[in-house]
């Protein structure tokens, strides 16, 4: 048998493995030139009066972004009361009991296509349904929009980590004489706890950067937050109006909120890492 | 030697917001009970407490259990033996109906537990449950501490005071040879335990409920030899509380610690009688064959 030489087979994983490295570390350059630049604009934005003040009129120096990170929160907090609850029963339902059914395949269907709509739309819908015949926007309509894009990431990552939940432990749970629904809420749900905690803080993490739904439902105010049934500050739709203005601190201003945003998701996605790993160390 | 426990108060049904229409235990029911055990000679003490007649089971269109016909008897040890696949522990999944679990799976024919049939679609599966234990394969510790695993079916079934709970998991822990190991800390989670230290804790688990059958799905399989003996022992001394149907391909356990052993060849039940006859003078060739090492 003649021997073939492996030069040619050694180019190639060389090429490869170049190849793939070099993709990781475009994709990482990027990424570290975006947070460089927004760190290196919005640090100095972020002054003790940032956190503190009401928004000023262009030119009037001082002033802050208090209303909009309060209003950002509380939208934030009200779609996940809505979509949490909600997205963990659907994928409860999924995992536990719809299983093979039609209705689950049609409901897991429905929810692939809507975490894959653009926002924008979801945004359209919300104004559609509940700021037009209500007459005016809102911070509800805002936080409702929300809650919608979580609904199915929630559901999905429910159901994929209760599915991580060996069948034997739910067969013991039943062969001791439990009702399933106590199987599910007190052994699966335990079992898949980090997981399902994960689940959550990644749609928060997802829906707290989202800009296009708010802008047709909260929209934006300057003034303090005194409940979400008006239009409500929040802080990407004021990123979106301070950055288009041609007013340099407000613009100053847009970066520093947009530093904000970007540390809050980052901070959300490592505790839902670390959570994650909390849980295999055990 | 153990103090027996008897339940302080059955939860009912209805409270539970299931319905019960079986009556939960019957003392009259349980022939066997009062009369004093000298080992496995008392013959005519023998009672059925599980009577499977002309038993098919099926997983989709593929029939699993053939015409099984058999009676378990009352505070006995029997051992299902027989080569992978045969249909051993489908056979015993369907004494508490666990596979019900599954959509694709049903079971014809007639089960008798204590006169009634358990496959009967009214039967009320909670209690069903509470009488039929079960242990696994693999250890199945649930997800919290080591009291709460033993009183997780305990709470489910009985209501007792916190003192009186405690007591029961001392029981149920002695009982599985498991207390002395594990007493200084009750809090620490049970998936910190070993294996063999989770399937006792199972088990203690399982007895806790005070079942009266205990069905084991070869319990020792995943489990070092050391912690295997000390199941073993465990089943020996249970038998005197519990009926036990065990499941194992460890020939030379079912010979230990067995009273009866029924083989299964292909979902059908080859042979079944006394265990000592069975492994010295088998009837059947297939049986011989079997656990003489020939085939399986």
């Amino acid at each position: 048998m003649k021997r073939r030489p492996a030069t040619f087979r050694k180019l190639t994983n060389r090429l490869v493995v170049g190849l793939s490295g070099g993709a990781a570390l475009l994709g990482l350059f990027f990424l570290g030139w975006i947070l460089m630049g927004v760190i290196l604009r919005g640090i100095s934005a972020l002054s003790p009066d940032f956190f503190t003040k009401l928004p000023t009129p262009p030119g009037v120096p001082g002033g802050g972004l208090v209303n909009a990170i309060v209003g950002t929160l509380l939208i934030t907090l009200a779609a996940v009361l809505l979509g949490v609850p909600l997205g963990i029963l659907g994928g409860i339902y999924l995992s536990e009991f719809g299983e093979h059914s039609r209705v689950a395949a049609t409901v897991r269907f429905a929810a692939n296509v809507l975490m894959g709509t653009p926002s924008i739309i979801v945004g359209v819908f919300i104004y559609a349904i509940i700021v037009f015949p209500t007459g005016h926007f809102s911070g509800y309509a805002g936080a409702v929009s929300l809650a919608v894009i979580m609904l199915p990431v929630v559901v999905r990552t429910t159901e994929d980590m209760l599915r991580l939940v060996p069948n034997t432990l739910r067969e013991s749970a039943l062969a001791l004489g439990a009702p399933r629904w106590k199987v599910t809420f007190q052994v699966v749900f335990r079992a898949a706890k980090s997981g399902l905690l994960t689940g959550v803080l990644l749609a928060v993490a997802r829906v707290s950067g989202e800009t296009a739904p708010l802008l047709f439902t909260a929209l934006n105010s300057p003034y303090w937050v005194k409940s979400l049934s008006g239009p409500t500050a929040n802080l990407t739709v004021t990123i979106f109006n301070y950055a288009m203005s041609p007013y340099r601190d407000w613009q100053r201003q847009a970066w520093g909120a947009s530093l904000l945003i970007m540390v809050g998701v980052l901070l959300a996605t490592l505790l839902g890492r670390r959570v994650l790993k909390e849980k295999k160390r055990k | 030697m153990s103090p027996v426990i008897k339940p302080l108060y059955f939860d009912s049904a209805d409270k539970r917001g299931f319905r019960n229409e079986v009556s939960i235990e019957k003392p009259g029911n349980r022939p066997g009970n009062e009369e004093p055990r000298h080992g496995d000679q008392a013959k005519d003490s023998l009672a059925p407490k599980i009577s499977v007649r002309h038993l098919d089971f099926f997983y989709g269109d593929f029939q699993a259990l053939k015409d099984n016909t058999l009676d378990i008897y009352d505070k006995k040890v029997t051992a299902i033996i027989g080569p992978s696949g045969c249909g051993k522990s489908t056979h015993i999944r369907v004494y508490n109906r666990i596979y019900d679990l599954y959509r694709e799976q049903r079971a014809s024919g007639e089960i008798r537990m204590d006169g009634e049939n358990i496959l009967s679609p009214g039967y009320d599966l909670i209690e069903l449950r509470r009488r039929v234990g079960m242990i696994f394969q693999k250890p199945t510790p649930f997800p919290m501490s080591i009291k709460d695993n033993v009183t997780y079916g305990l709470k489910m079934h009985y209501k007792m005071s916190r003192s009186k709970m405690m007591e029961r998991v001392e029981w149920a822990l002695k009982q599985a040879a498991l207390w002395d190991e594990v007493k200084e800390d009750l809090d620490r989670p049970a998936t910190a335990l070993s294996g063999g230290q989770q399937q006792r804790l199972c088990i203690a688990r399982a007895i806790a409920v005070e079942p009266e059958i205990l069905l084991m799905d070869e319990p020792t399989s995943a489990i070092d030899p050391i912690a295997t003996s000390k199941i073993e022992d465990l089943v020996v001394n249970l038998k005197d509380r519990f009926t036990i149907v065990i499941v194992t391909h460890n020939m030379q356990q079912a010979a230990r610690i067995s009273d009866f052993t029924a083989f299964f060849y292909r979902g059908v039940i080859v042979e079944y009688g006394e265990t000592e006859k069975i492994f010295t003078k088998p009837a059947k060739k297939q049986t011989e064959e079997y656990i003489t090492g020939r085939f399986g």
